[in-house]
């Protein structure tokens, strides 16, 4: 695969929204670490995915945390076009019905949700009379214990574990989710894109106290 | 001293129902007495527990429960209790017992009918008590009846009243119409259960479920966006799947044309809503089903079949079957203000996948935790029972299209051109009355 990375860099860069702190400080960090996306694509091959040059590696590590942060804080920023535009246009969003579920396709599943479903839930929740939207609600969401996995078989892509936990806020009431991601994560023009991502909730299993009304 | 008992009879007129019903908990303890602990109650599907010894546990009333599958492949409903000290005898929600029950305390053990295996050391620690084998109280209690139509498993915890079949009454035709849509006439647990709590009285969500009136306005935005989407999807690709249009149908069929729509009323507070999505469309996987069908039942039958016009009834007062998508919802009420609905999807057997795929995309959208739907349901649901509880009025009103109901045949129809016809909420706390009227 070849891939001009100044190119990505600058899309990245366009793609950030101006004025949020966050954002821009994500982007800074993408932007110096550019020869890390580039030091990436030289491990993209089979043999020498087991076994990277140490500081690609840490440059790697740091490239996707950085992924996984800006992605976090498009949610709890709100800003959900943002959020659907990480993913490929094929991508999916998917928290399992049950911790033992390999796919998403024909069972049952919290979310499993491509770009069009995606844009469904956004535009509801935009809709100014989303009833149950109207209280005073946010979330906070932390993402830690990030493993960058394995290419996984496909050459073009890159697995990257991780955990999470989100606190939200709704009208009196704080409730906290916490669990684990899976990022299937390709590389394209304009960065690494999510093919799937899983979310797996440790209490998924419990009774909902209400419902999630937007992807975790 | 004698505890002071609700005055229930005072609380339901034919057109409007005391705000009482909804907060008070003494009233809640005496429905749990005299409606859940007494009538049919929904326990499971039999494909939960295929082999013997599989159960799972549920609530009916307050009583924790165990739905067995015994030894000779009957479906036991057993109290959860070990009849030595009160343990419950499983913990888990589901599982597997083996050949018998095993008390977690003292190791006394039951066969999955209930029935006394063995205490340890039995002779030499009970002799001379009345503790003896024959002492019924030994056994781990039963339910009282159990009751299973073609596959859906019912318990009443009351040795007498009406069986099954004449509770039920016409009501009955949501398991017909969701299994004779199976090639093999018989449906089969996809084995999930979404599980989600609503703060507020389990009336509340009965009542919602029949109320025509409300869609086009909780569930605006998500019918809304649905609709855009569709049509974006629609322009690009020709046509949007149906998941689309189910839940666009929340907002595209608005609220002057659900008057055309009808309820169905019968005795004990069942109701029938029928049908509005047109889940009937002519494309390639429909077809082949239809064609599936015909084989099965011949072509008469199958088209009998496919036009039964029902989009949810309500087995009062704890189950709302959603026939034609194959799911349903079963209510336990866990406090005057708080409601758990399990909700559950079936496969009808012998039907091509993309059927089962057409309904699970309903099942997901609209019945799981991320719901786009019940998001906004929950919403009302909770500001009903705050508001409730104000003194700002006493009253609750029914009187939606009041005195214009069709009775006949011993139900109640609702007139044409009036398909928004409070009738089923006046159908229930009909029923309600009646059920709570006897001691
Ligand atoms: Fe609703």
């Amino acid at each position: 695969m070849t891939m001009a990375t100044g190119q990505s860099t600058k899309k990245r860069k366009a793609a950030a929204k101006p004025g949020n702190e966050s954002a821009k400080r994500t982007k800074t960090t993408l932007r110096k670490n550019s020869s890390g996306s580039a030091a990436h694509q030289r491990t993209a091959s089979a043999q020498e995915a087991n076994a990277p040059a140490p500081a690609d590696a840490h440059t790697l590590q740091h490239v996707i945390e950085q992924f996984l942060y800006a992605q976090a804080e498009s949610l709890d920023g709100k800003r959900w076009q943002d959020y659907i535009n990480l993913f490929t246009d094929e991508g999916h969003y998917w928290m399992p019905a049950a911790p033992e579920q390999t796919t998403g396709e024909g069972v049952p599943s919290i979310f499993y949700e491509d770009k069009n479903l995606m844009q469904v839930r956004m535009r509801r929740v935009q809709h100014p009379d989303a009833w149950s939207q109207r209280p005073l609600w946010g979330t906070n969401h932390l993402v830690s214990n990030v493993i960058v996995e394995s290419e996984n078989g496909k050459k073009d892509e890159l697995v990257v574990r991780s955990r999470f936990h989100m606190m939200e806020f709704r009208r009196e009431t704080s409730r906290h989710f916490g669990g684990s991601y899976v990022h299937h994560l390709v590389h394209t023009p304009d960065g690494f894109r999510i093919r799937l991502q899983r979310v797996d909730m440790v209490n998924a299993q419990g009774p909902f106290e209400y419902v999630l009304q937007i992807w975790v | 001293m004698l505890q002071q008992r609700p005055d229930v009879r005072r609380a339901v007129e034919a057109d409007r129902v005391h705000k009482s019903v909804y907060t008070d908990p003494a009233i809640f303890d005496l429905e749990m007495e005299r409606i859940f602990e007494r009538v049919w109650i929904y326990c499971g599907h039999e494909s939960q527990v295929r082999k013997p010894g599989d159960y799972y546990t549920l609530q009916i009333g307050r009583q924790p429960m165990i739905m067995v599958r015994g030894a000779e492949g009957e479906v036991n409903v057993l109290y959860n209790r070990c009849p030595h000290r009160g343990t419950m005898l499983v913990g888990d929600r589901q599982g597997s017992t083996g050949e018998f029950f095993r008390c977690s305390y003292h190791a006394w053990t039951f066969h999955t009918d209930g029935k006394l295996k063995n205490i340890p050391m039995m002779e030499s620690g009970y002799e001379g008590t009345r503790w003896t084998r024959e002492n019924p109280d030994c056994n781990v209690k039963r339910a009282a009846r159990v009751e299973n139509y073609r596959g859906f498993v019912f318990a009443s915890l009351a040795a007498d009243g009406p069986t099954l079949q004449e509770y039920l009454g016409p009501a009955k035709i949501a398991f017909d119409d969701m299994c004779d849509r199976a090639p093999a006439g018989e449906v089969e647990i996809v084995p999930n259960c979404f599980r989600v709590i609503q703060n507020s009285n389990w009336k509340i969500f009965l009542e919602n479920q029949l109320d025509a009136l409300h869609p086009s306005v909780t569930h605006q935005s998500t019918g809304r966006a649905a609709h855009e989407v569709e049509l974006d999807i629609a322009k690009k690709t020709g046509h949007a799947p149906l998941s689309y249009h189910m839940l666009s149908a929340f907002a595209t069929v608005t609220i002057d044309q659900w008057d055309n729509f009808q309820t169905l009323n019968y005795p004990h507070g069942h109701c029938i809503l029928t049908g509005y999505m047109g889940l009937r469309p002519q494309d390639r996987d429909t077809l082949d089903y239809e064609r599936v069908l015909a084989k099965a039942y011949g072509k008469q039958r199958k088209e009998e079949i496919l036009s039964t016009n029902i989009h949810h009834v309500l087995l009062y007062p704890g189950l709302s079957v959603q026939s034609p998508l194959q799911q349903l919802r079963a209510v336990r009420p866990l406090g005057v203000d708080k409601t758990l609905t399990e909700i559950w999807h079936f496969r009808l057997k012998g039907a091509p996948e993309p059927i089962y795929r057409r309904a699970l995309a309903y099942y997901n959208l609209v019945n799981s935790p991320s719901t786009m739907i019940n998001a906004d349901d929950l919403e009302n649901f909770w500001k009903c029972q705050q508001g409730l509880t104000a003194d700002g009025g006493e009253w609750v009103s029914f009187h939606r299209h009041y005195g214009h109901d069709i009775a006949r045949d011993g139900m109640v129809e609702t007139a044409p051109g009036m398909g928004t016809s409070e009738a089923p909420m006046r159908n229930q706390m009909k029923a309600w009355a009646e059920f709570m009227d006897k001691a």
